[in-house]
């Protein structure tokens, strides 16, 4: 039984829906991030379980309690801004004390959690400083901290990072994480960064127009992203749409017009209905050689632009399929214009919606 | 390194002379030990400061200037910081039609406001002259009120509204706790500049006032008509010290700026 769950909710602003039949399962003690971007619905998923918005029809279900019409104040959720939101009048001792304070917890035990809970975001000491008198990494801090010291039942990200630089962000989003596996908390993570999302989460919810795409591990979805849209939000370039699909000897056989194409059977093909097939820059090949191997698809085609990388040359090369993109390492580049033979590795193709 | 500028420089001397002249010629008249108000005085004397406290209408009026532009201030402040707070908070329909609504009475002319409200408020609903009078005020104090306090709202980041209601504040507590600490200094610049609006105001008054019941500034002007002693010339120099000393701590709270900007 998930911890929370969101079910058949909409969200509409003046008959507009944001949300529609959406629904969300969320497992206790995991981190689950909500990706995609801007305009997704996934700043509104997270507003809507905190409270600040109300659900147009659907049920919010929390530990098995409906919590649709509670408001924000009773929910003991830890909510994280982007823009920190920490109270200006107040030192750092008083903006982490204020919920506690609050539910009247006695004074010294709210000195002892406030002190605590400084040490675990490392800011033990800044007890009387203002907000005003911190770096942006440290008001993050105060504001996790006062997030976390109510010992809420769910914690929830809004983009905390996007306001500090590169660096700041990878330490915060290392520390994030160090923080809710310490304390086992279950932890809603809004952003529209991919590499921080998949960096942080044990599920990532990839969302577009409203509605989850795919909820899985990064890693699942790394390697096997179930649409279109989602295979080009994480880096596959490449597109085939094919026409027809057949089951031959325990692989996938795919055609369009007099192009045959074979994909192995692994849960990137498993989707019975994809047709369309994606591929990274990264796992295609570019030869000027006769191949044979079993293990891979041909295409001929000419080099239409060729772009050093650095580390290795990217080639637009244009076939009859349409134009690929394909990254590899090597000394001397194909030059522009040059006869090729593009090779598609069986495993690596991947069918989408 | 600024350029200096000969003719600049005096052509400013001339202006601030000719802003500050009358003050300066009724700060001194306000010394004269005799009966005429006269220019330069021919000696130095208290005798008129003195007089202003014996005149038992300048103490009554006074009383009742103060009482309209206290009581004002509070109901102005009751009426305008929610409003205010609506404003800078939400977008709703007709938003900036209200805007333009609460700074109105700003734009039009204090005489034909104050004609306006004797015609509407005490013709219309019979308002004894003292209630009237405050009605008068309050309306007259409500647009400084809702633009100060919007303004200094305008700084404020609603989201540690949302912070204090995820930390389990009410929508009072919030209020209370979070949003009036963090516009205080605006409220009290509210409260002074609206206090100084009101306490010197005569257009208005004139019109709310009757028999028996006047304010200060309108006690002054009927003093005037009938007396020509410095008695007002000294009364003027304290008023002055009030509204310096107000607007000292105005500049010290927000910055006169505040009142400038758009």
């Amino acid at each position: 039984m998930a911890l929370l769950t969101l079910d058949n909710v909409s969200v509409a602003y003046d008959n507009q829906y944001i949300l529609k039949n959406f629904h969300l399962n969320i497992e206790k003690g995991q981190l689950i991030s909500l990706l995609g971007p801007s305009g997704c619905g996934k700043t509104t998923t997270l507003r809507l379980i905190a409270g600040f918005l109300e659900a147009k029809d659907g049920r919010f279900l929390f530990d098995g309690k409906d919590y649709t019409r509670v408001p924000v104040n009773k929910r003991n959720f830890g909510f994280v801004f982007q823009s920190y939101a920490l109270f200006p009048h107040l030192s750092v001792f008083d903006n982490v004390a204020f919920g506690l304070r609050l539910r009247k917890v006695d004074e010294t035990e709210v000195k002892k959690r406030v002190q605590q809970i400084l040490d675990v975001v490392s800011l033990g000491g800044f007890e009387k400083r203002f907000p005003k008198e911190l770096s942006g990494g440290q008001r993050q801090r105060v504001a996790i901290a006062r997030a976390l010291v109510i010992q809420p039942d769910l914690l929830l990200f809004d983009e905390p990072l996007s306001n500090l630089d590169a660096n700041l962000r990878i330490n915060m989003r290392v520390e994030i994480r160090r923080i809710q596996q310490e304390l086992g908390i279950t932890t809603v993570y809004v952003s529209h960064d991919q590499e921080e999302c998949f960096s942080i989460s044990d599920q990532v919810a990839i969302m577009n127009k409203g509605i989850i795409e795919q909820l899985d591990d990064p890693a699942t979805i790394f390697k096997y992203p179930k649409t279109e849209f989602i295979a080009r939000f994480i880096g596959f370039t490449n597109f085939i749409d094919f026409a027809e699909r057949t089951e031959q000897d325990g692989e996938i056989g795919l055609r369009v017009g007099d192009h045959h194409f074979v994909a192995s059977k692994n849960p990137g093909t498993a989707n019975p209905a994809g047709k369309k097939c994606a591929m990274r820059p990264d796992d295609l090949l570019v030869t000027t050689e006769e191949v044979v191997d079993q293990n891979m698809n041909q295409l001929k085609g000419s080099v239409k632009v060729s772009t050093f990388l650095g580390r290795s040359y990217q080639y637009v090369v244009e076939t009859e399929l349409g134009d690929f993109t394909v990254n590899q390492e090597m000394e001397t580049p194909y030059k522009t214009g040059q006869k090729v033979n593009l090779l598609f590795p069986k495993d690596k193709m991947v069918l989408v919606d | 390194m600024q350029e200096k500028n000969r003719g600049l420089a005096l052509f400013t001397l001339l202006v601030f002379l000719f802003l500050l002249g009358p003050l300066i010629i009724i700060s001194f008249t306000s010394f004269e030990p005799g009966t005429v108000l006269k220019f330069p005085p021919e000696g130095f004397s208290w005798r008129w400061y003195e007089n202003i406290f014996k005149v038992e209408m300048f103490l009554t009026t006074f009383k009742t200037s103060m009482f309209v532009s206290l009581l004002g201030n509070l109901l102005a402040l009751v009426l305008g910081i929610p409003a205010a707070y609506a404003l800078s908070r939400f977008s709703f329909k007709g938003k900036a039609a209200l805007n333009a609504v609460f700074i109105s009475p700003v734009l039009i002319p204090g005489i034909v406001m104050g004609f306006a409200m004797l015609k509407y408020v005490i013709i219309v609903y019979h308002l004894p002259i003292y209630a009237g009078l405050l009605v008068g005020h309050t309306v007259l104090m409500l647009p400084f009120i809702i633009r100060v306090v919007a303004s200094s709202l305008s700084n404020f980041d609603f989201a540690i509204e949302e912070a204090a209601l995820s930390l389990g504040a009410g929508r009072f507590a919030t209020f209370f706790k979070v949003v009036l600490p963090n516009i205080r200094s605006g409220i009290i610049a509210a409260i002074l500049i609206a206090f100084l609006e009101s306490f010197n105001n005569v257009d208005i008054s004139v019109f709310m006032t009757g028999p028996g019941v006047s304010t200060l500034p309108i006690q002054m002007l009927t003093y005037v008509e009938n007396n020509f002693d410095p008695t007002i010339a000294a009364l003027s120099v304290l008023l002055m010290i009030i509204t310096a000393i107000l607007m000292f701590i105005i500049e010290r709270l927000m910055g006169l700026s505040y009142f400038t900007k758009r």
